[in-house]
């Protein structure tokens, strides 16, 4: 497993707006400065720009998956695909061992003088109990590694936000950020192509 | 995704074998097979053409009418299953020596019809296809429609399905435990947990287009719904990457599940020793008439469909050709498995494999095996012919032909194997009741009545996929990036009178 860099592993999952900033000592008003493309691919230059300028802290809204824009904001994590390999182990565990138990030790029941553990038999049930389990793994950690469902996010207070389900691509440099300073951040992305740029409230 | 394709391996890629440029007006000298979307489209107009059929206030009348037809079949459907459950299943036709009639012959047609949107969803994202894109939402649906329409069958037939939940291992005060060595206890598990991986299959798939119906919808109840079923997706590129994990993820893993799920329905016929049955051509012989079966039903919705909303710019006649050519592909693989039970019959040298076969080509029941060689051997042969895969009248016609013979098919397996037993003191003749009838047309309209239901309240394309492939289709190779082709497509995001025009010109 690779992470891009000590943030990026909880990224969104807990520097969001979620509750521990509300009790914490201090509470930026600014979430970021946002700025808004036309253009995925003058996102994706962007990104890259803001990547080796030193940000660190930021993260991009598009309407459909671009690829290399994670990459380009510095971004990496495989725990998906791990969670469903262990989840897969453990379905077919416990396919196996709910027909074991029920058929060799609990429920001994002598067909015609066949073995208890006719194995083959087995087969088909633990298969699907793997794939059940590694379905609903890979939904759920996906789900919330992303922290969804969560109906409320300081993004959403961006302008025009609603066109990033749409047709527009953002680049949010979150005040999270080291080297976030609301004028310099928000000059930075017009001069990388930004269309408009605008602050987001937390 | 189906994006990933082209840069499977982004920065190796040798940045010389990028296309030339391909002018703008090129969409005509183009291979026909490439046109996986038409017209003239920017990321806009994509969300307003598919959202709109959504977000409109009004459906069309075909709608409404349609609708209301198959509302009217659901309630025969409920009107028969509240007399069957009164009465137990002594009102439909089967009985000695024909145990399994139009029960398990609705639920075997209907898992196959299926299996088209699991085979279009998983496998042909995992072989990287990028026409899927368009098809793959609705297909997914009727995935879940018909899974719906099969399990009532077996439910209803097990006679008192207040108890059905005896089959899940559980522990319970009468001290007993499933018996797993049962193919029927196999399909129980198949058959849920494909009904459950397909619904969040097909729900991960919408979250983002949810998203944009949120972002879209005008009235304040159709946003806060589609607001919270969205999850509050807000596409972040993170979140877009997790997302592409779990959906590949998702994908491997229904492709061998699809696969298993028609294996163990044929092994519920190959495991036992009825002649006829027993024979190992049955998986894949199944897997490949579901395939098929899926295919036509696919069609028979999608024609009419992409007609009544306009959407020929995203269900092209290139993708009808496509699926024209999978359903003759898997139609030949369907016909050499009518072969090899012939000749299996005849290999066996069993005087009960040999009878089966007799009676299937001389019996009381050939004419059913005639119309099924008609309508499953021969009309896909129709799709040979370029001319007949671009015509809408012979795609549906050979589409519907495959439908009523994919269901002649499990008739001539199941009961015409059964109605002549080892003795001839028990044989039989099956014939359907009233109630066979109405149950089975009942399920149609059940079937209809939820794909309506879900092309007005939910996006039957796929919209982020669509602009995905738009994206695919327009932009430059960068950093030894290569696309897939030149661009045919115009996007002019920036100006907003075409996006209009353009949008009009879709209708």
């Amino acid at each position: 497993m690779a992470h891009g860099n000590g943030h990026s592993q909880h990224g969104d999952g807990g520097h969001g707006g979620g509750h521990g900033h509300e009790h914490g000592p201090v509470l930026n008003p600014v979430f970021g400065v946002i700025g808004e493309f036309s253009d995925p691919e003058v996102l994706l230059r962007a990104a890259e720009k803001a990547r080796s300028a030193g940000y660190k802290r930021m993260d991009a809204y598009t309407p459909f998956p671009v690829h290399g824009l994670a990459e380009a904001i510095g971004f990496d994590d495989w725990r998906v695909p791990w969670a469903v390999f262990v989840g897969g182990l453990g379905g077919a565990a416990a396919g196996w061992l709910l027909q074991y138990f029920t058929a060799v030790v609990d429920y001994p029941w002598n067909v015609g003088g066949k073995p208890l553990l006719s194995w083959p038999m087995m087969i088909p049930i633990t298969f699907e109990c793997t794939i059940l389990l590694s379905a609903f793994t890979a939904v759920g950690v996906m789900l919330a590694l992303n922290g969804l469902p969560r109906p409320y996010q300081s993004i959403f207070n961006a302008k025009n936000f609603e066109r990033a389900s749409q047709d527009r691509f953002f680049l949010c440099i979150e005040s999270e950020d080291p080297k976030f300073e609301p004028n310099d951040t928000a000059a930075f992305l017009l001069s990388v192509g930004a269309e408009e740029v605008s602050e987001v409230e937390r | 995704m189906a994006t990933t394709k082209p840069t499977s391996s982004p920065r190796g890629a040798p940045p010389a074998a990028a296309p030339p440029p391909v002018p703008a007006d090129a969409i005509r000298t183009r291979p026909p097979q490439q046109n996986f979307l038409e017209g003239r489209h920017n990321y806009d107009t994509i969300t307003e053409v598919i959202g709109k059929v959504v977000l409109s206030p009004r459906p069309p009348i075909q709608w409404i009418l349609i609708t209301f037809l198959a509302f009217g079949l659901v309630n025969v459907l409920l009107m028969t299953i509240t007399w069957l459950v009164l009465n137990g299943i002594g009102i439909w036709g089967n009985n000695q020596p024909v145990g399994w009639g139009f029960d398990i012959i609705n639920f075997v047609w209907w898992i196959g019809i299926g299996h088209a949107g699991t085979l279009i969803s998983a496998i042909l994202l995992l072989m990287q296809q990028s026409w899927r894109n368009s098809i793959n939402r609705f297909a997914e649906a009727m995935t879940i429609f018909a899974v719906i329409c099969a399990g009532l069958f077996p439910l209803l037939h097990t006679g008192r399905p207040w108890v059905a939940y005896w089959m899940f291992p559980y522990p319970n005060i009468m001290g007993m435990w499933p018996q797993f060595r049962s193919p029927l206890m196999w399909d129980v598990f198949a058959v849920s947990t494909y009904a459950l991986v397909s619904i969040i299959f097909w729900f991960i798939g919408l979250i983002p287009d949810l998203a944009t119906l949120r972002d879209r919808a005008k009235w304040p109840v159709a946003k806060a719904l589609y607001g919270i079923a969205g999850m509050g997706w807000t596409g972040s590129a993170k979140h877009w990457f997790r997302y592409e994990q779990a959906y590949n993820v998702l994908a491997g893993l229904s492709a061998p599940l699809v696969l298993s799920v028609h294996t163990i329905v044929s092994f519920d016929f190959a495991v036992g020793i009825v002649p006829g049955w027993h024979t190992t051509i049955f998986p894949p012989y199944f897997v490949a008439g579901a395939v098929f079966a899926g295919f036509a039903m696919v069609m028979t919705f999608g024609i009419p469909l992409r007609k009544l909303y306009g959407l020929k710019d995203f269900i092209t006649d290139t993708h009808l050709d496509w699926m024209a050519k999978i359903t003759l592909a898997t139609g030949l693989i369907v016909f050499y498995g009518y072969i090899l039970e012939l000749f299996y019959g005849w290999y066996s040298g069993n005087v009960y494999e040999l009878a089966v076969v007799n009676n299937r080509l001389f019996g009381p029941y050939a004419w059913a095996y005639y119309a099924l060689l008609f309508c499953n051997g021969f009309m896909p042969q129709i799709f040979w012919s370029r001319k007949a895969r671009y015509n809408t009248f012979w795609l549906l016609t050979v589409s519907m032909a495959v439908n009523v013979g994919m269901w002649l098919e499990r008739f001539v397996i199941i009961p015409v194997s059964l109605h002549r037993d080892y003795l001839p003191s028990s044989w039989g003749m099956y014939s359907p009741t009233v109630f066979d009838w109405s149950m089975f047309i009942g399920t149609m309209g059940l079937f209809t009545f939820l794909m309506f239901l879900f092309i007005k309240f939910l996006p039957m394309i796929n919209i982020f996929e669509m602009k995905e492939l738009l994206y695919r289709y327009t932009h430059r190779p960068r950093n030894g990036h290569q696309v897939e082709d030149g661009s045919a497509i115009t996007v002019e995001a920036q100006r907003p009178a075409e996006v209009g025009a353009a949008a009009k010109g879709a209708h």
